[in-house]
């Protein structure tokens, strides 16, 4: 069954004075992946802190799973996944420690948290290196841990932060590659900041933010007509760095 | 079920400091060091210099390690409530802090949760600290030691929540040598963990009343008392009221809505 798992209206920010993201909208429903797309400096961290709630939200309203992320935080951040740019995990802890972390963080017990923790391991092959310490593992690796880690407690809605930055191309791909198969297994709802158009799936939606507005938002398909190009980097281009960017 | 959400998480995060801590052998070593170095070398030298007259909770005249001793406790819960200010401003810049803030709970709960972490490293660095000092012959009563701990309890709290809103308004890493300079050696120098207040009156009466209300000075009192079995109910008040204070502010200063977090631009 499909849901709202994220619905932004008209919001705004600034930081003294400078507008970081201007009227801002869209939704985003379950079993869908969208892809944030937008250079640097359009808006997307700062959309990120908003949703995440490490920002206050001044001017418009965030309703994660029908709960506004102000007036019901804890139930909203309750059905929050995340994968923040820079790695979050503790490199002195095992892979384990830093789940059970997570885990205690979310009130799971004892018993529930290993269950959980050895079901996403599992998935993501990384179960037998649980008890290596963080600092061991490589960059690719830490990431598995922190894709873990996001799906512990079961989100609707995961969001990722440049997650792939940094990563070889074996890496990148099965990292993609995990992330749409969860659309559809878990039935959640992934918002995946990027600026790689190669880890577009054509099924996907599109979200191009730039100057803190959006230029466009819909499937890929509508996009690339509505823009008349045939790549979605053509489309980018042209969202971005035509005449109305 | 929500107070077993609340247990959980706070035993997970006292867990997760705890097991930090053992993990990181050289903060260990060097928060015992400190202290040491001062009991052992400066105490020493400065024994013959400084006379100490009987005064509370002392009923005969001492030696002067064992009148500077509760001040070296005090020593090590204020450079661990900083040095835990400076871990969650490294957190903050790492971006590891943030995995706590998007926890499902109230923030003042995640801080407070955090200050407890930190104060339960502290306490464990005084019984060492205390455990090598009794082989040196400063040694107190079982009782003195078991009334120490919810003395040791409040002042670490008291000077992690003093951590915690000095890392609320610090932006970067870098920032954090004026914290030495500016707070903690005023702190430290400024109360009565090495010299008595009647000494300090005799050569000035301004250093007196600062040394008097600075709350570190308190800190240092509540433990002195406690180790010797007996309750400064002063001290206990201001220590308390000190925290009550330093900690509200610390909320406010972490708060998305009135803080600094925005201006700060990171969490």
């Amino acid at each position: 069954m499909s849901f709202t798992a994220l619905s932004i209206e008209n919001l705004s920010f600034s930081y003294s004075g400078k507008v970081a993201l201007d009227q801002v909208g869209f939704s985003l429903e379950s079993g869908a992946c969208t892809l944030l797309l937008g250079p640097n400096g359009a808006g997307k961290s700062t959309l990120f802190a908003l949703i995440t709630r490490l920002y206050d939200t001044r001017s418009g309203r965030i309703e994660l799973v029908g709960f506004d992320i102000k007036k019901q935080t804890r139930k909203a951040l309750a059905r929050l996944g995340v994968v923040f740019q820079q790695t979050t995990l503790d490199m002195d802890l095992s892979v384990m420690q830093n789940l059970r972390y997570h885990a205690a963080l979310h009130g799971m017990s004892r018993r529930l948290a290993n269950e959980r923790i050895q079901l996403e391991l599992e998935r993501l092959n990384m179960y037998e290196r649980r008890f290596e310490k963080i600092r061991q593992l490589n960059g690719g690796h830490r990431r598995r841990v922190e894709i873990a880690r996001a799906l512990l407690h079961k989100p609707a809605l995961l969001l990722l932060d440049e997650p792939t930055v940094g990563l070889d191309v074996p890496s990148r791909e099965a990292i993609v590659k995990y992330i749409h198969q969860l659309t559809v297994t878990e039935n959640i709802a992934v918002l995946w900041a990027s600026h790689l158009i190669d880890e577009v799936y054509p099924q996907d939606h599109l979200i191009v933010l730039h100057k803190g507005q959006i230029k466009a938002s819909g499937p890929v398909n509508a996009i690339l007509e509505s823009t008349g190009a045939d790549t979605i980097n053509e489309a980018f281009l042209r969202l971005t760095q035509g005449e109305n960017a | 079920m929500r107070i077993l959400h609340y247990w959980r998480a706070l035993w997970g995060i006292i867990g997760r400091e705890l097991w930090r801590f053992v993990k990181q052998k050289e903060r260990f070593v060097s928060a015992l060091v400190r202290p040491l170095v001062w009991l052992l070398i400066f105490a020493a030298g400065f024994r013959s210099a400084l006379g100490i007259a009987i005064s509370p909770p002392y009923d005969t005249y001492i030696l002067y390690e064992v009148y500077i001793t509760p001040g070296l406790i005090g020593m090590i819960q204020l450079f661990n409530g900083m040095q835990s200010s400076l871990a969650m401003v490294y957190d903050r810049e790492m971006g590891s802090m943030r995995i706590l803030m998007v926890a499902p709970l109230p923030r003042w709960f995640l801080l407070l949760g955090k200050l407890i972490a930190g104060t339960a490293v502290s306490v464990l660095q005084v019984y060492v600290f205390l455990a090598i000092a009794w082989f040196y012959d400063i040694q107190a009563s079982w009782q003195g030691y078991g009334w120490l701990l919810p003395a040791l309890l409040l002042s670490g709290l008291m000077l992690g929540a003093l951590g915690l809103l000095l890392s609320s308004f610090i932006k970067q890493l870098e920032n954090f040598a004026g914290v030495m300079n500016f707070v903690i050696f005023p702190l430290f120098f400024m109360s009565t963990a090495l010299y008595p207040l009647w000494k300090i009156k005799e050569s000035s009466t301004l250093l007196y009343n600062l040394a008097r209300y600075n709350p570190f000075s308190q800190a240092v009192e509540l433990c002195r008392f406690a180790l010797y079995g007996q309750f400064n109910q002063d001290a206990f008040f201001y220590t308390l009221s000190a925290f009550v204070i330093f900690m509200a502010a610390a909320i406010l200063g972490y708060n998305p809505s009135k803080g600094m977090m925005t201006r700060k631009g990171g969490a």
